[in-house]
Order: structure tokens, then sequence, then C-alpha cells
């Protein structure tokens, strides 16, 4: 804008980045959970975070409170998850890279399609968690929802880090994505591991899309963009690491908005693929994954 | 018997049959309408029988095979109708930029492997498609741009009629093509690359060049698709270079049966005519296209073709239906 | 002048070191071995053999010229055939086609012939089916002709790799634990094809655990330990070799 400070437009930017690339973090979670769990790249993701903005407006429009609302539109999605991974996944156990991703990607489509009959094909918006007064911090305006996703997401990030850490079956879904032979011959329950990822992974998605819906509104198309852009921050960070998710979705965020703000806005969508494409070129583990080597 | 032998060789056998149906359909064709649908399902057959070679034969994947599709639609329409080239120029320049284009990408893409190789062929089909979009003042933006017809040798090609008969006689080079490709110590390289990589290598198959040459192969197949499709329409849109339209296309080569070029046309043909069939049903098409494409791959994870050869196969053991089931 | 040499040769994998300053030859028309226990790195050293792997450190030399560095296709041009541990047979084809595959070298075919399907390609079609059918013969597996791969058991599996290896034309043929997972019948009958092999003038390199196997088939023998060279020599002064019995230890030779 002009007549404004530089510091200030790019404060602006990157509390718009940082906002973003933790929604982009979250849906890069879900990815990465599911990935760790089965190998399988789950092309649906973006629509778990469709289901759950539109579910939670539906439920709002029905009359519900919203924190009952959001918690409705979580679970329910989760259960969408679940049937995903139970009728289509698990029956295609095995099968080539080629057939999982087919499956993804038409359940996703599936999805997309069943959304625009139970609902509609318009823009929704969520109401405000806390209302919509801007606050000002250090030159730059930053809605009270951008707050509420800096927030939730970091409370997420932490339990999902005490999870993976502390507990027993959180630790046995990373032993399973380490090497799942092993976790079975211990006595994991490796079909059961990947039933709760995509139960998590589904939850995840609908967090995110319920938390954004108030600044970016929802519609059944929006799972697609934020979906390929999650999987790009999951690839930048390292693919099915949770640290990884993280950085990847802040570094995409900060990347998209600068550079939409400082070079083009019209190519600000293009930012994420070029950037995957370039992990996927040069540094194929991302910036924090680990290294591997394929045995002969 | 002989006959029967002449038949099984899926090369004469198949070739002709398709010809035949080729040569027959316009018969069942009792309006221009119908015809419009047998020009797209040949369009998108010569689309799935080069992206077959690349998924079914050589084992690999492109979640981004609309951008090859609309860079040669457009690049055709633009050089025609922005530079005033005649089309028929466009359309072979701006296949042979598309097969440059395909050349360096393919060398950094196809390190990649499995669900990467599939990202990063999705990430370049999104940027193609974002770029067209944009750039409106070339491509006209998300409203399309029109496209002069096709002249040859001063004949303006234009209708349904005429286009059909082009496009049946490409539909069958096509094929033609793909099928000496497979049945070529170089089509034997590639069928054992999807085998086992390493194998491949030591006996010496430099499998990163055949990689190469395959995707190479489809693009170009894709782009001439791309810029027939805008020269017959007339018009061309972003929606034929969108990463729905390249996930359409792979699903009509996996449903129709991988490994098997006459599955890719059957794949082509189904999935175009169901959904305008289905138009009546419109609101429910992205249901039924997500239905098909899980369904397909749980239950019948070979494909179509190959999957009805083997039930054949099993009863009556004619060596025909075995080989045109799968192409050897 | 040695067939394969290889000099100072290193393999290092995040720390750990496979191999480990290895230097041996391998003179032409002999039957070689390469024994050790598990983990010493035998598979690793087939690797490098066929550029698999690239070497940390060292040199691989075939008839004096450098191929160390150099991707598998070209080792396989240059003369080097191998059969796997792990089977890599192209289980989507025929065990003909699987063999046909390997005859790729021979029968290298322009784009644009391929594509037109020129009569020279149909004649040279037939020329490597009949080789082809000729080499799967020669391993014994000529009722196999159209079979699946994925339909033949596993012991024709492993003839076929050979079979595959050998249509490369090699001037030297390694062998990973061809008798791996073969019963003492079957054993025996790879010994006899080993043999037939060499007689064809074929140096062969073989990596394998089974001593019989081994013992009776070998003119030279390089016991490997933990990466480096333990010891080598003929059949008898490997066995009584304290170092190698220790290293062994309680493996019984026959």
């Amino acid at each position: 804008m002009p007549g404004e400070p530089m510091s200030a437009q790019l404060t602006q930017y990157l509390l718009t980045g940082v906002t973003i690339g933790a929604i982009y973090a979250l849906v890069a979670l879900g990815f990465s959970i599911i990935y760790n769990a089965s190998h399988v790249i789950n092309f649906a993701q973006g629509e778990f975070v469709m289901i759950g903005g539109m579910a939670a407006v539906s439920l709002i429009g029905a009359g519900l409170p919203l924190p009952l609302a959001i918690v409705t539109a979580v679970i329910v999605t989760a259960l969408v998850g679940l049937m995903l991974e139970k009728f289509a996944v698990e029956r295609a156990r095995g099968a080539p890279v080629v057939t999982l991703i087919i499956i993804t990607i038409g359940a996703s489509i599936l999805l997309r399609g069943l959304a625009t009959l139970i609902w509609d094909k318009k823009l929704h918006p969520l109401r405000a968690f806390s209302g919509d007064r801007p606050i000002e911090i250090a030159g730059a305006v930053i809605l009270p929802q951008s707050l509420w996703v800096l927030g939730i997401a970091l409370v997420i990030v932490l339990l999902l880090s005490w999870f993976f850490g502390r507990t027993l079956f959180g630790k046995a879904i990373l032993a399973t994505s380490h090497q799942r032979l092993a976790a079975q011959l211990v006595g994991i329950n490796v079909r059961q591991v990947l039933f709760v990822s995509f139960g998590l992974s589904a939850a995840l998605g609908a967090i995110a899309g319920i938390l954004i819906a108030p600044i970016a509104f929802t519609s059944w198309d929006v799972g697609i963009m934020l979906g390929l852009k999650g999987f790009a921050a999951a690839v930048l960070g390292g693919l099915g690491s949770g640290p990884g998710a993280v950085v990847g979705g802040l570094v995409l965020g900060i990347a998209e908005t600068l550079s939409a703000g400082y070079v083009s806005s019209a190519y600000k969508d293009v930012i994420a693929f070029v950037l995957m494409l370039a992990v996927l070129f040069f540094m194929p583990s991302g910036l924090l994954g680990k290294r591997s080597t394929e045995r002969v | 018997m002989a006959a029967f032998a002449w038949l099984a060789s899926p090369r004469t056998g198949g070739l002709a049959a398709l010809a035949g149906v080729i040569a027959l359909l316009p018969l069942a064709l009792t309006n221009n309408y119908y015809y419009d649908v047998a020009i797209l399902v040949g369009l998108n057959a010569i689309v799935c029988v080069g992206l077959n070679l690349l998924i079914g034969y050589a084992g690999q994947i492109s979640l981004g095979h609309a951008g090859f599709f609309g860079l040669g639609g457009y690049g055709s329409a633009i050089l025609s109708a922005r530079y005033g080239w005649p089309p028929l120029a466009a359309l072979v320049a701006a296949t042979a930029a598309v097969g440059l284009v395909a050349f360096l990408i393919g060398r950094p893409i196809l390190r990649l492997r499995g669900h990467y190789l599939a990202m990063a062929t999705l990430g370049m089909g999104v940027i193609i498609s974002i770029v067209v979009s944009t750039e409106d003042g070339f491509t006209g933006g998300p409203d399309g741009m029109s496209v002069p017809p096709l002249t040859l040798a001063g004949l303006v090609l234009q209708g349904e009629r005429v286009w059909y008969w082009i496009v049946g006689a490409l539909v069958i080079a096509a094929v033609w093509l793909a099928q000496n490709l497979i049945g070529s110590p170089t089509g034997r390289a590639l069928r054992a690359l999807s085998g086992s990589e390493v194998g491949a290598e030591v006996v010496g198959i430099d499998s990163s060049r055949h990689k190469v040459l395959v995707f190479v192969i489809s693009a170009v197949y894709a782009a001439i698709a791309g810029g027939l499709t805008a020269h017959y329409s007339g018009f061309i849109t972003p929606g034929k270079v969108s990463f729905f339209h390249s996930i359409e296309l792979v699903t009509m080569v996996v449903f129709g049966g991988m490994a098997s070029t006459f599955g890719a046309v059957v794949g082509a043909a189904i999935l175009t005519t169901l959904p305008q069939m289905l138009t009546v049903f419109k609101e429910y098409e992205m249901v039924a296209f997500g239905a098909v494409m899980m369904g397909t791959m749980i239950f019948v994870p070979k494909g179509l073709v190959p999957s009805l050869a083997m039930l054949a196969a099993a009863r009556h053991r004619p060596a025909v239906v075995r080989a045109i089931g799968s192409d050897r | 002048m040695s067939l394969l040499r290889v000099e100072g040769l290193g393999k290092e994998f995040g720390g750990v070191q496979a191999v480990e300053n290895l230097s041996f030859s391998v003179a032409p028309g002999t039957v070689h071995s390469i024994i050790g226990p598990n983990g010493a790195g035998k598979t690793t050293l087939l690797n490098l053999l066929t550029g698999i792997h690239v070497p940390t450190a060292g040199g691989i030399y075939l008839r004096e010229r450098e191929l160390t560095g150099e991707p598998p296709y070209e080792y396989a041009a240059a003369g080097i055939a191998r059969t796997f541990q792990n089977l890599q047979v192209f289980f989507n084809m025929s065990a003909l086609e699987n063999v046909m595959v390997g005859r790729y070298r021979h029968e290298r075919c322009g784009l644009v012939a391929a594509l037109l399907r020129f009569s020279s390609l149909a004649r040279a079609e037939r020329a490597c089916r009949d080789a082809a059918g000729e080499l799967l013969d020669f391993v014994g597996l000529g009722d196999y002709l159209g079979v699946r791969a994925d339909a033949m058991p596993y012991g024709a599996l492993k003839r076929l790799e050979v079979a595959r290896a050998l249509a490369t034309e090699p001037q030297l043929l390694l062998l990973d634990e061809p008798a791996a997972g073969l019963n003492p019948t079957e054993t025996q009958e790879f010994d006899a094809l080993i043999g037939k092999i060499a007689g064809r003038g074929i140096t062969v390199l073989l990596v394998e655990h089974n001593m019989r196997l081994v013992m009776g088939v070998s003119d030279h023998i390089l016991v490997l330990d933990y990466g480096r060279k333990l010891a080598e020599g003929t059949a008898g002064e490997v066995r009584a070799n304290p170092r190698v019995v220790e290293a062994y230890l309680g493996a019984t030779v026959h």
C-alpha cells in the first residue's frame, strides 16, 4: 500500500503468511501422518478440510452453538476419513502405487461431488470465533481469527508431539512407519494404526478448514488447492516428518504472501508448485526429511 | 483355422477390427451431435494410447498430461490465431515445441519414482494450467480463445463429418505406431523397465533414456490431440489444461486396461461417452466419476479389457481373446 | 592379463564400511568364487562390479579399461552380466521374453525403424527369438518358452536369470548366491550348469554360501570378512587356512 512504511508492509505480509502457513502446516501434518502409516499419499486430504468447514457452516445454520458445531464437524469428518480407509484403502492393500493414487483421487472427486449434492456450489462464510475487529500490531493489522488459527495450530502441534513422543499408541504409529514388518512382529496391529491415522488426519484437516473458513470462506472446491498446497508443504519440509510439515507449511505460507506482495499477485498459486518441484528435483527428502539409501 | 491365426495377431486382427468399427460406426451416428461425441472419443483415444505407453508399459505415471495436451492446443491456437501461421504449420510447430519441453522436463522429473513422480507431474501440470489462465494477453485467459480451422492445400477442414474421418484415420495411425513400438526391442525394453528397473539396467538398458523417450512420445501424442481439438472446435479454454482433465485421462487408461493399447481406446470410448449420455444427471457426474475410479481400482485393478480377456480366456482359451487382452 | 582387476575398492554407507581396501584380480576362463560370512560385503561387491553402487574408493578395470563410476548399462556393455540373490525377473513377461530382453545390446534398433516396423526388424526379431530359445534350452528351461515368469517355480526362475545374463554375451558372469533356496538335486544341476558355462569360455564369478558347490567348482576362492580380504587361493589352500576356519566358526566344510 502506498504511503505505508516498508517494515509495516513486511510485517503485514509476514503475519498473513504465518496465518495461512499454519493452515498449510495442519494439512501437511495430515498428509505426513497417513504417509507414515502406509506410504500412501492421500489425495483426498484436501476434501477433509472442505468437509470440516462446510459441515460447521451447516451445523451453525441448523442452530448449534459454535463450539458444539465445531466439535461435531470434526467428528463427522473423522468418520468420513475412517470410512475411506476401511472401505477403499484397506481393500487395496499391497496394490501398486498407481492404483492407490487413483483410489484416493477418485475418493476426492466423489467427496466433492457429494458436497455439491449435499450443500451447493456457493461460497460460505463462517462466523469468526471472537469477532472480526482487526487488531493492530507493529503498524500491521491482524484479524482476531488469525490469532485463533495460530493459537490452535500451536496447541495441536504440541498435542501431536506429545502423542507421538510419549504415548504408546503414538509410538506404535511411528514404529509402523519406520519398519512395518518389524512392528507387526512385535504385536502392533498395523491395520489399526492405518485406521487411526486416517481418522486423525481427517480431524486435522477438518480443524484447518474450520479455522480458515471465517477468513477465506469455504465452498465445495476449497479442498483442491488447499490439499495440493498442503502436500507441497509436506514435501517441502520432508514427507513423513512432523516438524517438517510445520516448517514446510510456514515457509510456504510466507513465501507465498511475500511473492504475491513483492513480485506478482497473479502467480501467487504457482509458488507452491514451483517450490515443490524444486524440492523434488534437488532435495527430495525435503528440508528436514531423512535421506534414505535403497538396498538392492 | 488359418484365418483365426491371422485374427489372433493383435496387430493385424485388432487393428482390422478397429478399422472396421470406425468405418461402420457412421451407420449408427444419426446426427451431428453423435459425430461430435465420436470425434471427442477419437481425440481422447489418441492421448490415451500415448499415455498408456507411459503408464501401462513403462510403468511410470503422469498426473499432468493435460498440460501437454493444452500446450499443444494453445500453442497451435496462438501461432495460427495471433501470428497468422498456416494452421497445419502451427500444429506441427506446437507439437515439436511440446516434444522439446517434455524432453527437457523429462530427464529431471523421471529420476523420481512412485508418489514423488506423481506429484511432480501433477505440479508440472498445475503450473502450466495457471500460466495459461494468467497470461490472458496470449491465451485469452479464463474465457479461452477462438482458433482458426485447419486448412489443407487450400481446403478448409470444418464440420463433424469431415473431421470424423480425419480423427478416425489418426486413431488407427496412433494405435499402429504404438503397437509397432511395443513389439520392437525398444518396446520390450520398456516393459522390462516396468518389470524390474535394475534387472533392465544390468542387461544394458539405459533406463533414464528410455523413460524420457516414452515420456516424450506420450507428450507428443497428447500435443497432437490437443492441437487437433483446438482446430476442430474452433475454440480452446483453460479447462482443457486442468488437473481434472489430467485425471480424466489417467482414469481412461487405467479403466480400459493398462498395458493394452486397445484397452486405452476402449477406456477413452466408455469414459467419454458416459458423461455425455448422463447429461441429464449432470449433477451426479462427479460422484459417478469418482465412484468409477475407485470401483475400478478396487475391483478390477487390471482394467476392463485385460480383465474381460482373462475371464474369457479362462473359459474358452482362444488365442484371439488373450492376444487382444494384452498386446503380447 | 587379468580379465577383471579390482584395486583398493571401498564402499561406505553412512559411516559403515561395507567394502574396504579390496584388491584382487580374476583370470579369464576361470571359475572364481567369493565366500564369507553374512554381512561380509559380498552382495555389495557384486553391486559395485555392476555399477549399481558407485565406489567411494578404488577402481574397477575390465581388460584394463576403467569402469569405475559408470552407470550399470555401461558395465553391461563392457561385458559384465549378473544374476540376483533377490530375483529381478521381469514377472510381467514370459520366460522367452525375459531372455530376449537380455539380447537388447545386440539388437538395438532406431526409433523410426521401431515405429514404422521396417522389415529388417521382423527378421531381427526372429533371430532374437531363436537365440533366446537356444539359451533357454541350454539352461534346461526348454519347456518354459511361452510360460509367464510369474507362473514359474523358484528354481526355474534362478536359471532364467542365468539365461538372461548369458543372452548379453558376457565375458564375465557374476552369480549371486545361485544355490540359495535350492534343494541338493537342483544344486547339483547348477554345479553342472556352471561347468557348461565355463566350457563356453565365459569367466564366472560366484558368490555363494554353499561350500560343497564352491569347493567343487572353483579354480580360485576369495574369502571376505567385514568387507576386507581375509584370504585367497585354491580350494585346498583356503580350506586349510586357520583364519578362514576361525571366521566361519563352526561352518563345516565337507
